[in-house]
């Protein structure tokens, strides 16, 4: 039975157990994510693809909002908006973001964000954590300096490498990602080094070892190729058929 | 035609924001028939005068004569523009701020790491004390608006010149905002 929705005062039809994300992007309905990710279980956590639910005064996150008969809801009001223009500010506020010196430079998904919502200054103080660096890997680096804590990486070793390496430790404004037990990286035995994390990290906070100031491309789309391949017995990938 | 009264000042940065601003090229000759260039660390005048017109700003607040210097600027100046990323993020001058006051990173410079030097460069009136925190400019006065970018490309400053020497305050957007590039 299709569902009845309606965003933004359009009229349309969606399957049961389908997500308002899911819809959206379907229809074309543009939603700015961070902590989503094709492929991975849903996190709910970065609140950038909050909506107005008609009749109700709570924001819900689109990505975890399964669709129910009637639904309505509002997905670029002036509040939300505003809401979202001040997440991606106290992003930038909490951690040690510096562009200009990053390896994902130009290829970051919090730099377009920034973009995206017109962030050109940020109206917060910048905290200035001291974070660690870990680079006791042999092939990878983790500089928690740029992490968002989107969760991306734990998601990604448990659900897809099924390692669980990674994990997020720590509360509020302590939270950090760990390997293993806390330990350095590099004698993490649970990882796998197979880059699933590097992959899927949308900012510079996972990269591989050597490169330098705006090279490291993150390849996200690989857990959206390897989830789908499983479920659909189908290992091909998708371009190449 | 009366020209505008264009100042660009230079606080803790590396003056890429400045090349970048000569970079302009021919450009430089148009904006000279419509603003006058009256304080630069490129133009000969050692005191920031009054009756500014626009202040571009490169670099984050980190010394002393910083601190002083924007203070006077703001004063002195209609609008001040914070003019590429290190005034409007801190940026890499700020990359310090996580360490805390700046003292055992000053001993580890210049007396573990170097045997040229006989302490800590301090020379009052001469060397300015750094300031146990970088700040952005926004931090420390009002701001009338952004250019980032590390450093804002020519094309980005001109974008951003265009209103201004019109009287407009710029509305920069798209990629001209981009932290950490310059397109």
């Amino acid at each position: 039975m299709p569902i009845n929705l309606n965003i933004n005062e359009q009229n349309l039809k969606a399957q049961e157990g389908e997500t308002l994300l899911t819809v959206a992007r379907r229809e074309g309905i543009p939603l700015p994510t961070l902590c989503f990710l094709e492929g991975l279980s849903v996190a709910g956590s970065c609140r950038l693809c909050l909506v107005e639910v008609e009749g109700s005064s709570k924001l819900q996150p689109a990505c975890a909002l399964k669709v129910t008969e009637g639904l309505s809801v509002k997905t670029a009001t002036e509040r939300l908006k505003r809401y979202r223009k001040m997440i991606v500010e106290l992003l930038f506020a909490e951690g040690n973001h510096v562009c200009a010196v990053c390896v994902s430079n130009g290829n970051c998904e919090l730099q377009d964000l920034a973009v995206q919502m017109g962030v050109d200054h940020i109206r917060f103080s910048y905290q200035f954590p001291e974070r660690k660096v870990d680079l006791s890997h042999p092939l990878f680096g983790f500089d928690a300096n740029r992490c968002v804590l989107c969760t991306r990486c734990v998601r990604a070793c448990d659900e897809i490498e099924g390692a669980h390496t990674w994990d997020v430790a720590g509360r509020g404004q302590s939270a950090h990602i760990i390997s293993d037990m806390a330990q350095p990286w590099g004698s993490a035995t649970s990882c796998t080094s197979c880059s699933k994390c590097v992959a899927v990290c949308p900012v510079g906070a996972l990269f591989g070892k050597g490169v330098s100031v705006a090279e490291m491309k993150h390849q996200p789309a690989v857990v959206d190729f390897l989830a789908s391949a499983r479920r659909e017995q189908n290992w091909h990938k998708k371009e190449e058929q | 035609m009366s020209r505008i009264k264009l100042a660009t000042v230079w606080l803790g940065g590396c003056a890429g924001c400045h090349m970048s601003f000569l970079d302009l090229d021919e450009w430089l000759f148009e904006l000279a028939k419509v603003a006058e260039l009256v304080f630069s660390p490129i133009a000969d005048a050692k005191v920031f005068p009054e009756g500014v017109d626009v202040a571009l700003v490169e670099g984050a607040v980190a010394n002393e004569d910083n601190l002083e210097l924007i203070k006077k600027v703001r004063e002195r100046s209609k609008w001040v523009i914070s003019f590429g990323d290190c005034a409007v993020t801190g940026n890499v001058t700020a990359l310090r701020n996580p360490l805390g006051d700046p003292t055992p990173m000053l001993k580890r410079i210049y007396l573990a790491a170097n045997v040229v030097t006989e302490g800590v460069p301090s020379e009052k009136g001469i060397v300015p004390a750094l300031l146990p925190r970088v700040m952005p400019v926004h931090e420390v006065i009002k701001v009338d608006a952004f250019l980032t970018g590390c450093p804002p490309s020519a094309a980005r400053i001109q974008a951003a010149l265009e209103p201004l020497v019109k009287g407009e305050l710029p509305k920069l957007e798209g990629e001209h905002i981009r932290f950490g590039q310059g397109a």
